[in-house]
């Protein structure tokens, strides 16, 4: 009897199992038929629609994905030391991680925005924020790498950053955790009141792109979150949201959530722009560093600023006001129009609009309901267009697709909403695998949006791929939005940890990506133009050696009188003018990292010889069929020896 | 005629040839125009790289500059001198005599263009890093073709005229054509 009830239940047991994952596995045929399989593939051969920038959180640096593949193309190199190419290792690069703290060579980098002409996405520059050590970088968009980083002086945690303006006059970085202005050594207790939350202005060159900070406003010790332009109508404003408006200093988790309402604080720029520009404004001693890497030259420079120009939100009448949002809102979004201001109140289940049109007239007349710190607080029900009621939970950030649609993220209920732009109806849901931080529409912060995929970037992977041990690559999800509903297309996993992202049409960029730098207009100073220059110099115990690299050898490839104690410079120069033909250098023992020298560039790699004997180097880059046999020797002696210098190549 | 005999200057101004390397690795094949007083790349640097891939091979460089690009210039701008003298005065014999005397020197510039695509081509240093050799155990030489395709290694070689030499054929055949037309002309007059 028992054997059979066994057998029994073991059946049964087999039959639900076999049902269970009948079920589950036409469920997701169902959901992702082979049209999604279609939609995603890019044949070899062919190319990506999109171009999109994750940025990679905690990595430091920016990952370049074509869209709808999902296959990622680059990893950018910026706050992070990069030894795949030897940013940040190389005597050129090291200059752009260089900050008023020093060599900083890792940041939390959040939010890129690509430049904008008239609203619309121009492909110029990707600029993007770095939120540990506050700075912006900047990215050339022709050769896909960082071409400059500012610092952020009088913040910390800069992450209301880095969005630009309609065109691109500015590029904004806001202070997350409130902080002592200037720094001071005060008890943490009495940070209510005495705390500030600069929010930083940085004018963009509209030649170089370069950047130079324009004001620093020392807004209210709250804590700035997110940030959006205005475009069209309410162009000449911006609009950071803002929570903890408690100004705790503890717990924050339950200090900060106790206001029913923090603000959106609207800035309108181009007012302060004009009482900065009539003499307006406080300098204050300061000291933050601008990095500039110029391409001619190959070599980054930093320069130390020891001033700011600071503005009294009290000086400036009418140019900020606050606007009540619910529930410590994150997401600080603007529709297409310009007209919608879109809050999401982390802590709720609602998406707060705020109208522009409402709140230039209740600034016009009057209707404050209070003030903080003299700054207006708009009355709520003057300004509000309207809330979606989304039925989730946890809205974070909006985008938008070009035909009036809205897309929100929830955190907590994990999905995408799609809702109407005035009716505030929901049209659609689709969930998330798991917990969806941001979002990205290719132009869906612009005028001019492409609204055929949302990219969702989530926060947890758990089982959406073969399980690699604890930590996991997150994942992002593509979905399908050119119809009624949003269609899920595929999984793929991302570097670090995605915030914002940026995408554009790869028309937009593929055809101006730079191939090659020109070897003729090399300007950097050790540079080896011909292979007949090549040479080893000596001063004192500084050596250069002036290289050469082509395939498949470098000139010179045998060098001696190198001695134990000497600092040695090597300055490679890639002598190829053909695309995609890069070389690297690695030198056995270096205490640093390969380098790894584009066609028409030079690298310098430091190398501090520590013990005598015949050392190797080679090329680290499979270049050519020779490739193996691409070598060289370095003779090692005692640093008391008097073996003179001498290189040679082929004899 | 007259018309005939200007045309060819047209190669001053447009290449003669072209040849062009295709490979799987150069989506944009490397390419070489030939002028009559140059060797120009098709893309920025294609020499250079046709150079690079070269050597391994044991090939010389691409010159700068080869006597012939003193010599052709100075041929052109002559028998254009002695075609339009012959158009202004000249019968339609003299024509006849024009037009055979271009087809000769043309022919003269193909064979010494083969005479270099075959040095360049088989005169290899004896240390090249790579050697090949032919089923029959000579060694293997990488001449282009003088006219029309051909596949060396994983390269496959295109060569042909250019805009430069069909305008000189187009010289050569309006001579010919005035020589058809004088010599009707002629007839009609007698
Ligand atoms: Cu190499």
């Amino acid at each position: 009897m028992k054997h059979i009830l066994t057998r029994f239940f073991g059946i049964t047991f087999a039959v639900l199992l076999i049902t269970g994952c009948n079920n589950s596995n036409s469920q997701s045929n169902g959901a992702l038929g082979s049209s999604a399989a279609e939609k995603v593939y890019v044949a070899p051969g062919e190319q990506d629609d999109f171009y999109a920038f994750l940025s990679g959180g905690y990595s430091g640096n920016l990952t370049v994905y074509g869209l709808p593949s999902g296959r990622m193309f680059k990893e950018i190199p910026v706050f992070s030391q990069f030894p795949t190419s030897g940013y940040g290792y190389s005597e050129e690069t090291k200059p752009l991680l260089n900050t008023s703290f020093g060599f900083v060579p890792w940041d939390d980098l959040h939010h890129p925005d690509i430049s904008q002409t008239n609203g619309e996405l121009d492909g110029r520059w990707i600029f993007v924020n770095g939120n540990n050590t506050p700075r912006i970088a900047r990215i050339d968009l022709s050769t896909f790498e960082t071409s400059e980083i500012i610092e952020v002086p009088n913040c910390a945690g800069n992450h209301s950053s880095s969005y630009v303006t309609e065109n691109t006059e500015y590029v904004v970085a806001g202070t997350r955790f409130a902080v002592p202005v200037p720094q001071r050594d005060m008890s943490i207790k009495d940070k209510k009141g005495n705390f500030k939350g600069a929010l930083t202005f940085y004018k963009v060159d509209p030649e170089t792109g370069r950047m130079s900070l324009a004001f620093q406003v020392l807004m209210p010790g709250f804590d700035y979150d997110k940030a959006h332009p205005g475009r069209g109508n309410s162009h000449g404003w911006f609009f950071f949201t803002t929570y903890n408006t408690e100004e705790a200093n503890t717990l924050l988790e339950v200090n900060a959530s106790q206001n029913d309402k923090d603000f959106i604080a609207a800035v309108n720029w181009k007012k302060i722009e004009e009482f900065v520009a009539n003499g307006g404004g406080t300098k204050m001693p300061t000291s933050y560093m601008h990095n500039v890497y110029d391409e001619e030259t190959h070599t980054a420079t930093s320069t130390t600023i020891n001033e700011v120009l600071t503005v009294d939100p009290a000086d400036v009448a009418g140019a900020i006001y606050f606007l009540p949002t619910p529930k410590s809102p994150h997401g600080c979004d603007v529709d297409p129009s310009g007209e919608y201001i879109v809050g999401s109140g982390k802590l709720s289940a609602d998406v707060t609009v705020h109208s522009f049109t409402k709140m230039m007239d209740a600034i016009e007349n009057e209707k404050f309901s209070a003030d903080a710190y003299g700054i207006p607080v708009l009355d709520f029900e003057a300004i509000n267009a309207g809330s979606v009621k989304s039925g989730g939970l946890g809205p974070l950030h909006t985008e938008f697709d070009a035909n009036g649609n809205a897309y929100t993220t929830f955190f907590i209920s994990s999905e995408v909403v799609k809702w109407k732009l005035g009716t505030w109806e929901v049209l659609d849901r689709k969930p998330t695998f798991y917990s969806v931080g941001h979002l990205m529409i290719p132009g869906g912060n612009s005028r001019k949006p492409f609204g055929k995929y949302v990219v969702a970037m989530n926060k947890i992977t758990k089982d959406r791929y073969l399980p690699t041990g604890p930590e996991l690559e997150h994942s992002a999800q593509l979905y399908d939005i050119s119809g009624e509903k949003m269609e899920l297309l595929s999984d793929f996993p991302t570097h670090g940890e995605p915030h914002y992202a940026a995408g554009c049409p790869a028309e937009l960029l593929a055809p101006k990506s730079t191939k090659i730098y020109k070897l003729e207009e090399n300007k950097h100073k050790y540079v080896t133009p011909t292979p007949g220059d090549a040479r080893v110099e000596r001063n004192g115990n500084e050596v250069h050696v002036y290289m050469a690299m082509i395939r498949s050898h470098f000139t010179p490839d045998n060098i001696e009188g190198i001695k134990v104690g000497d600092k040695v410079f090597f300055h490679i120069t890639n002598h190829e003018q053909d695309f995609d033909v890069p070389h690297g250098f690695a030198m056995i023992g270096a205490n640093n990292s390969e380098v790894l020298i584009m066609p028409g560039q030079t690298k310098t790699l430091t190398w501090e010889p520590k013990r005598v004997g015949v050392w190797p180097f080679y090329c680290t880059d499979f270049c050519s069929a020779l490739h193996q046999e691409m070598q060289g020797y370095i003779r090692v002696s005692p640093s008391n020896s008097n073996i003179e210098l001498s290189w040679s190549l082929g004899e | 005629m007259i018309i005939g005999a200007l045309l060819p200057l047209a190669l001053f101004l447009f290449p003669l040839w072209k040849i062009t390397l295709e490979a799987p690795q150069y989506p944009t094949p490397l390419g070489m125009y030939i002028y009559i007083n140059d060797f120009a790349d098709a893309n920025p640097h294609d020499i250079k790289n046709i150079n690079i891939m070269n050597h391994y091979v044991g090939m010389k460089y691409i010159p700068e500059a080869i006597p012939e690009f003193k010599i052709f210039p100075i041929g052109i701008i002559i028998t254009s001198i002695i075609g339009l003298i012959i158009g202004i005065w000249g019968n339609h014999k003299w024509f006849l005599a024009w037009f055979i005397m271009m087809v000769a020197l043309s022919c003269a510039g193909l064979y010494d263009f083969y005479l270099w695509e075959h040095d360049y081509g088989n005169d290899l240093d004896p240390k090249a890093i790579m050697k090949f050799t032919n089923p029959d155990g000579t060694i293997m030489g990488f001449q282009p073709p003088l006219f029309g395709s051909k596949d060396i290694l994983n390269f496959t070689a295109h060569s042909y005229p250019q805009l430069g030499a069909y305008f000189l054929g187009l010289g050569m055949l309006a001579s010919f054509l005035a020589y058809f037309k004088g010599k009707k002309e002629r007839k009609i007059e007698q």
